[in-house]
């Protein structure tokens, strides 16, 4: 007899109870009841202070129509599993471009020999930061890389940051445009921003990992983007709605439409805030890319890993040292171009 | 010159809030601003506005701050819509403009110049002047010339390379100017153009926008809540008050006949000398046999004819607009007109 027997009989419902009552999966208090350990199920006498809370497993105890909490966990799997080919159907071919990207990026950047890359490397910063101390940080750091052999990995993970953050700006830009145009947008917007960004950085693999092989790199790279596209959009959308309402008055005055208005005021006057966004998305990216590396994403985060799963400490230190070199090279890069911006503006 | 109206409006009403239309019915039946605002919860703007601008001429729009004429002028352009009444630019009401039409009218009848300037912070002086060929989409190259042009003829040769942020106030307004005359719209409408600037670049500017009236005979509506600007530039005087307007007409006829304590009080603080001239206060010419001292011109201020009588109350000037003689000034009807 279990405790919530009689509410069950009192609104005669015993019968539709134990309608169903067999072959449901056993739950380890089933198993340890019936192995003779437990006294769960010895209902008389129960103290006032022992009332169990209604939860599934307790009414399943006397209903066994009513399914338990492994049942229901079990029953999203399998319907997860079920619609998974569905999803699969049209999720995979719009995001194996995605794969093709990472790969190729990879082979690119892997291929190109060092004495071509990092002065490629060395021109992109300056191009961007037009800084010669920009540069400076740029070669030391990757012929530092090198030096300890661990340009390789650093070059990968260069690699996934470059074609996601791309991916994240080419996707986000416009999305947060349209959230500055349309409040119900950004209403319906601004919770799926909140929920991607307050996830912990784990539990985006694990809806990903049933759905696409582990030897996919989309894999890796869907969960990168899902992550670091949220900066760029928020920021966007801010920009875009702080921009000087008087500008915005003279554009008006002066006949331009809303492409025109877009292009010549509106996103030049939010660029300061949708760089500081883009310098977000950047370390997102990099914070990311690192624990991607549990699902094959290559770069530094596998030596960060062989030195948790081996306990080689010296592994993961250096490795990881590299990360931190390589998250103050990306944010000094990207908060240069932005404060070259901010200076050509007010 | 013929005077033509180029803008005219007619029982123009604004009122802020979120059931305008309602009010509007309360207002027509008598409710005051004061009253709409305590019972309703609604802003009076504009009330019953009615003012003809004329083709070529400065009209000055002038009230205290909050009197409603920002809100007057962007009805001109239709940055804000009314809630009731008409604007006729060239003889068609704008509020039957469809988008395109707006568009239209805005990138090629009208251009404005902002208080605060307004500039594109990210483009030089020189982009800024051809704001209005971008947005037309005419070859900016060919504009280019032109558009120097401009700079040069408000005072910025040589800075079409800066950008905004780099030049002082008085100097990003003077582009500003130039974007608004770059466009070669027929109408400028200036919205407290100057009030952000210091008196003596004040000063200077207007001495620009009179200098460039001359030649370009623009139909300028300009806005400002000081009177001795007000009545420096206006051909045509408009007061607002609490969104109404309590006299319009000549400056010199407002200033020697105020209908209003409003207005008197106003009033009270001119340099009359300087402001009034010699048309508003001689005598017509009327065949009165007097002892003629000397030669002044009607559009000539009263300070310059004290100054030539040397203070002698016993002068009496023949009074020429263009070699014509067209009235007498005795010193005692000038000094007369001194005191309101
Ligand atoms: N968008 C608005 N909503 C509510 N009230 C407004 C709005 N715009 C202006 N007003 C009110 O209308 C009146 C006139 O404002 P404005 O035209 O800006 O005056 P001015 O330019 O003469 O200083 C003020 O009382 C102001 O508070
Ligand atoms: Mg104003």
């Amino acid at each position: 007899m279990a405790f919530y027997d009689n509410v069950f009989t009192s609104v005669g419902l015993s019968d539709w109870c134990k309608s169903e009552s067999e072959g449901n999966l056993l739950t380890m208090s089933d198993f340890m009841s019936k192995s003779g350990q437990n006294e769960v199920s010895k209902i008389e006498g129960t103290s006032f202070w022992d009332i169990p809370f209604p939860s599934l497993d307790a009414l399943n105890a006397s209903c066994p129509a009513i399914a338990r909490t492994r049942d229901m966990t079990s029953g999203l799997e399998d319907f997860f599993l079920a619609t998974k080919d569905a999803i699969k159907f049209v999720l995979d071919p719009m995001t194996q471009p995605l794969s093709w990207a990472l790969d190729a990026s990879l082979e690119i950047f892997v291929a190109m020999p060092w004495f071509v890359l990092i002065p490629a490397l060395a021109v992109f910063a300056f191009y961007v930061a037009r800084s010669i101390a920009i540069v400076g940080l740029v070669l030391a750091t990757f012929m530092f890389f090198a030096f300890i052999d661990h340009y390789l990995h650093a070059v990968q993970t260069l690699s996934i940051i470059t074609v996601c953050t791309v991916i994240c700006v080419v996707i986000g830009l416009p999305l947060g445009v349209l959230m500055s145009k349309s409040n119900v947008f950004k209403k319906t917007m601004i919770p799926i921003l909140d929920m991607l960004q307050t996830l912990p950085a784990f539990v985006y693999l694990v809806p990903l990992i049933f759905l696409f092989s582990v030897t996919e790199s989309k894999l890796y790279g869907i969960a990168i983007i899902l992550y670091a596209i949220v900066p760029i959009m928020r920021l966007t959308d801010l920009g875009i709605r702080l921009v000087d309402k008087d500008v915005i008055e003279a554009a008006d005055a002066y006949g331009m439409n809303s492409r025109q208005k877009l292009i010549n005021v509106q996103l030049p006057l939010a660029m300061p805030n949708i760089m500081a966004g883009l310098n977000q998305t950047i370390m997102m990216a990099l914070s990311l890319v690192v624990i991607a590396s549990l699902v094959s994403a290559p770069g530094l985060g596998v030596l960060v890993l062989r030195g948790i799963r081996n306990l080689e400490l010296g592994v993961g230190l250096v490795a990881g040292f590299c990360i931190v070199m390589l998250a103050i090279l990306l944010d000094r890069v990207s908060k240069a171009a932005l404060s070259r911006i901010n200076t050509t503006q007010n | 010159m013929l005077k033509t109206t180029k803008i005219s409006i007619r029982s123009l009403y604004k009122i802020f809030g979120n059931n305008p239309d309602v009010m509007m019915e309360h207002v027509l039946n008598g409710l005051g601003k004061q009253d709409l605002l305590k019972q309703h919860a609604h802003v009076m703007g504009l009330q019953n506005i009615n003012v003809d601008i004329q083709s070529g001429e400065i009209t000055v729009i002038m009230g205290l701050s909050g009197s409603g004429k920002s809100t007057l002028i962007r009805h001109l352009n239709r940055l804000i819509e009314p809630t009731s009444g008409e604007v006729f630019v060239n003889g068609e009401n704008v509020l039957d403009y469809g988008v395109n039409e707006l568009r239209q009218l805005r990138r090629n009848t009208m251009s404005m110049v902002f208080q605060k300037f307004a500039l594109l912070p990210h483009k030089t002086v020189l982009e800024n002047t051809g704001m209005s060929a971008l947005v037309r989409g005419e070859d900016i190259e060919e504009t280019s010339t032109k558009n120097l042009k401009w700079l040069e003829r408000v005072g910025l040769s040589g800075y079409d390379n800066h950008y905004p942020h780099q030049l002082s106030g008085g100097m990003q307004q003077r582009v500003g100017i130039a974007r608004a005359l770059a466009s070669d719209s027929e109408i400028m409408l200036m919205d407290e153009a100057y009030s952000a600037l210091d008196p003596l670049i004040r000063t200077d500017m207007q001495d620009l926008l009179l200098e460039l009236q001359k030649e370009l005979h623009k139909t300028i509506v300009f806005i400002t809540h000081d009177l001795d600007e007000a009545l420096k530039l206006a051909d045509h005087l408009v007061i607002l008050k609490d969104g109404y307007v309590v006299q319009q007409g000549d400056p010199q006829g407002i200033l020697l006949n105020p209908k209003d304590p409003y207005i008197e009080e106003f009033v009270a603080d001119i340099n009359r000398a300087r402001v009034l001239r010699v048309r508003s206060v001689m005598s017509p010419k009327d065949g009165r046999l007097l002892k003629i001292t000397g030669q002044v011109q009607a559009s000539d201020n009263l300070e310059k004819v004290i100054a030539l009588s040397g203070g002698n109350t016993n002068c009496c000037y023949e009074v020429v607009d263009n070699d014509e003689t067209v009235g007498t000034l005795h010193m005692k009807e000038l000094v007369r007109a001194l005191v309101p």
